[in-house]
């Protein structure tokens, strides 16, 4: 009946995972008890949760990732002091199956459940109201594409309490990865996690090309783009051209675990360096479909706060396709050592070596446009300081890795490590945060308190670098990762720094939330009625914040690059009001993607624990709920314009009041 | 090419709107670039079958299995070839505006669909049969899966396919059932230039 489900699957033993599951379960009845008491049910529903409105959904997807960051760095921080205790007769505190299945849930979680929601979050609030659209091309699509994700994230979640996770490192190589050395549900959550999250993400690839190729304003040609509108462009093209391979790749990994398929079995011909070459032909551009995201929210910082245009537009747009592109061709040096030969390994090292080609031209466009302009320091522009320094050292370091002799030295070594959290921290993550405090009025009409943003900056900052220099070092000593137990005296000190570093990285996150929690207490002080809080260039700053839900009363008109702020140069409206509004063509909300989404989780959850009844029900609930959307043809409808101007109006009120009073 | 993004007139009017919203269009757009991602899961599979080619470990290979000649291969072959003209038939009735006759011919497509399908499920049972499951070595692992994907796409096809023909029973030649044969068409064509590749790379040249 329930399969492979029993009640040993709680993991009754382990009393760090019965503490955390108790906490989760008190916060999680805590939050029902508040929703049930305010009798906030109905308004989360219809407001929330069946919103096909791209902004709120934009912000579910950061809420999620945020929520999702803390479970992630708490396996960070336990690694760390664990490793911190077990050398020599130490032995730490957690046994090597559980430490096993954390460094998996770390990566897996912080890529996919933290960096590609922040990613897809900010460029649902921000991309429609770049192009000066008023939603996305596929608004229920996007909803859908949102509860598949949460579907993979409630997935990897519940892998915590019921049962176990891989433990396998999150690149899950075959034949560690297949049924014979991993034999438990964990490889499976493994899979139905990344599957259901990734079928999302292929999906909103799609939506977000058809949106930013159809729906520009007009007179917006694509070199009239904002930069940011352009690196998703890119980032989503990636998407499309990275995750079907993923999904096909671990397709076939179930195959070989489910119905006993030889692709990647070391017998009867399985071939498991095939896998590590899909995997990777994903893996790789994966990379950039994080980091292209970060540079275009450093473009818009750089521009706005150094009161200049940005300097050579065309070559960063260019610079930005060139390493979409070349992101495809050099995947292979993420197993220089597995032995393809040298023409073979050469090939991938140069053209991993020449990546640094358009990334420096990206650095130096930034550079340059801060050069002779007026910065305003601030904590998005810290960030973008911090960045510059930072990431250069990690292109290097990678660079450095490029040349397979070296690779040969260094690979699998935490010198490795130091390398990709130096690009993903000292990069993606603080272009996520820089672009967060960003739009954040846009989203919620206040801006955040900036002193908070700085403290957690420079927390972040020094963390990442007390946490991550140590491992170069540990790297070049011989630690290679993955370690759940070592014997080397002299590496006992860097580990112990490294803990220093953590901790910092820790105090940062709860920075983030007091700048959340107090910028929300003083939310009155700090209220953006300008709808332009920073004086800013494009599109998304001309609407109020937050924006009314059709984004635009009036579709703008936008022929140059930073069209809003030559507007404003030139005392132009670049919105007049007209004397009778459109009536403007909007979707209706719809719960059917959270329904669809129910049913594939069944599914996902069902072939986990080898529970066939349900995965069909599953199956076939998401098909059949699939359908029935279909036959619903009441899908849309008008907003009249007497309700336009009502809103615009009381828009235009506030906006005169607060000059009154200034 | 016109054929393949058809812009249908809308009925703007029948919202009371001078309003023009190229919905159609935009979901052409999307549903072309859907299918680049779907064309990269074909890709994946067929690199893996390129890869596994000759790995029979020891048992059945590809000639001795599918060498006995490929008649009924190619009768499946051209069940799909017929059907994407059957199709196109169906389509030319749709810019008629001729209801009766879209129905028909989508009938005549799903039938040869289902003929295809069924072809191939007897040539998978018999491959079985003869000791060349996909559990046997990764060169049938992968040859099951190739074949099968493609298959799997067809029957979802013609589930939407049913699907369709009822909507537009039932519903008319209207702007949102225009659009969507517009897209099955779409659909159904790529599976029949996929298939061209998989008779190719699969059939042929296993036999050669």
């Amino acid at each position: 009946m329930f399969g492979k489900l029993t009640l040993d699957a709680i993991p009754y033993h382990e009393p760090i995972i019965m503490i955390t599951l108790a906490i989760v379960a008190l916060g999680g009845l805590g939050l029902f008890a508040a929703v049930t008491y305010f009798k906030k049910w109905g308004y989360l529903w219809k407001e929330w949760l069946t919103s096909v409105d791209h902004k709120k959904i934009g912000v579910m997807y950061i809420l999620v990732a945020l929520v999702m960051l803390v479970r992630g760095f708490a396996d960070a921080i336990m690694m760390r002091t664990h490793l911190a205790m077990a050398h020599g007769d130490g032995q730490g505190y957690l046994p090597p199956e559980h430490y096993d299945q954390i460094f998996t849930a770390h990566g897996i979680i912080m890529l996919i459940f933290v960096a590609m929601p922040l990613v897809t979050g900010l460029m649902n609030i921000v991309v429609p109201l770049q192009i000066g659209a008023r939603d996305v091309a596929f608004p229920y699509l996007n909803s859908l594409s949102f509860w598949l994700f949460v579907g993979g994230a409630l997935l990897i979640n519940l892998s915590l309490g019921l049962g176990e996770f891989a433990k396998t490192g999150w690149v899950a190589y075959p034949p560690l990865s297949g049924i014979q050395y991993s034999p438990g549900v964990g490889m499976d959550y493994y899979i139905w996690s990344m599957q259901l999250s990734g079928l999302g993400t292929t999906l909103t690839g799609v939506n977000f090309i058809a949106t930013i190729l159809k729906m520009r304003a007009p007179g917006m040609s694509l070199m009239k783009m904002p930069i940011f509108t352009w690196t998703i462009l890119v980032t989503c093209v990636l998407i499309c051209g990275a995750f079907p391979p993923l999904t096909a790749t671990l397709a076939m990994l179930s195959l070989d675990r489910y119905l006993d398929f030889h692709f990647f079995t070391n017998e009867l011909g399985g071939n498991p360096m095939m896998y590590a070459n899909l995997f990777w032909i994903w893996g790789h551009p994966e990379v950039y479909i994080l980091i292209l995201p970060a540079f275009g929210v450093f473009s818009e910082v750089v521009a706005t706060f150094s009161r200049k245009t940005l300097f050579g537009y065309a070559s960063m747009v260019w610079a930005t396709a060139a390493i979409g592109v070349l992101s495809f061709v050099v995947w292979l040096h993420h197993f220089f050592t597995m032995g393809s030969g040298a023409s073979v390994n050469a090939f991938f090292g140069i053209m991993t070596s020449i990546i640094a080609i358009p990334t420096g031209v990206k650095i130096f466009t930034w550079l340059f446009t801060i050069f002779r302009g007026r910065l305003q320091l601030n904590a998005m522009t810290w960030m973008t300081l911090g960045f510059l320094v930072t990431f250069s050292i990690g292109g290097m370091t990678g660079v450095l890795m490029a040349v397979p002799a070296a690779d040969f030295v260094l690979h699998n070594s935490l010198f490795l490590i130091a390398h990709f959290h130096n690009v993903i921290i000292g990069g993606a993550v603080f272009g996520y945060l820089a672009g967060i405090i960003y739009w954040f009025p846009k989203a919620f009409g206040f801006k955040l308190l900036d002193r908070f943003g700085r403290y957690s900056f420079w927390c972040w900052l020094l963390g990442f670098y007390f946490a991550f220099m140590p491992l170069y070092v540990l790297g070049f000593m011989g630690m290679t990762r993955r370690l759940n137990h070592f014997d080397n005296p002299a590496w006992v000190p860097w580990v112990q720094v490294a803990v220093v570093g953590a901790v910092l990285i820790g105090i940062g996150i709860v920075f983030t939330v007091v700048q959340f929690v107090t910028s929300y207490i003083k939310r009155k002080e700090n209220r953006d009625v300008s709808g332009d809080p920073w004086d800013g260039r494009t599109l998304e700053w001309a609407t109020s914040s937050p924006p009314p839900f059709y984004n635009f009363a009036v579709i703008p008109t936008a022929d140059k690059i930073d069209a809003f702020y030559e507007a404003k140069k030139n005392g132009v409206e670049l919105m007049p009001a007209p004397e009778h509004y459109e009536p403007i063509h909007m979707p209706k909300n719809t719960g059917n993607g959270l329904v669809v989404s129910a049913f594939v989780i069944a599914f996902g959850f069902a072939m986990i624990w080898h529970i066939w009844w349900l995965a069909i029900v599953g199956l076939v609930g998401a098909v059949v709920s699939f359908i029935v959307r279909s036959y619903d043809e009441d899908i849309d409808y008008y907003v009249q314009p007497e309700e336009i101007a009502r809103i615009e109006q009381a828009h235009h009120q506030t906006k005169a009041n607060a000059v009154v009073q200034a | 090419m016109t054929a393949y993004e058809p812009h249908f007139p809308h009925d703007a009017h029948g919202h009371g709107h001078e309003h023009h919203h190229d919905t159609s269009g935009i979901k052409l757009f999307g549903f072309w670039v859907y299918l680049m991602t779907d064309l990269l899961i074909f890709a994946t599979v067929f690199a893996t079958f390129a890869v596994l080619s000759n790995s029979f470990a020891g048992g059945p290979t590809a000639k001795e299995m599918l060498g006995g000649g490929l008649h009924l291969v190619l009768v499946e072959t051209f069940a799909l070839l017929f059907s994407s003209i059957t199709y196109g038939m169906a389509m030319l009735a749709t810019y008629r505006g001729d209801k009766g006759a879209v129905l028909r011919w989508l009938g005549i497509t799903f039938l040869f669909g289902v003929s295809f399908i069924s072809i191939e499920l007897y040539e998978f049972r018999h491959l079985i049969h003869e000791g060349a499951g996909p559990q046997v070595s990764a060169y049938w692992s992968a040859f099951f899966t190739l074949v099968g994907t493609h298959g799997l796409h067809v029957s979802a096809g013609l589930l939407w396919m049913l699907v369709l023909m009822f909507q537009v029973g039932s519903r008319g030649l209207t702007d949102t059932n225009k659009t969507r044969v517009g897209l099955l068409s779409l659909f159904w064509h790529f599976l029949d230039v996929v298939w061209i590749c998989v008779f190719t790379v699969v059939y042929l040249m296993g036999v050669l």
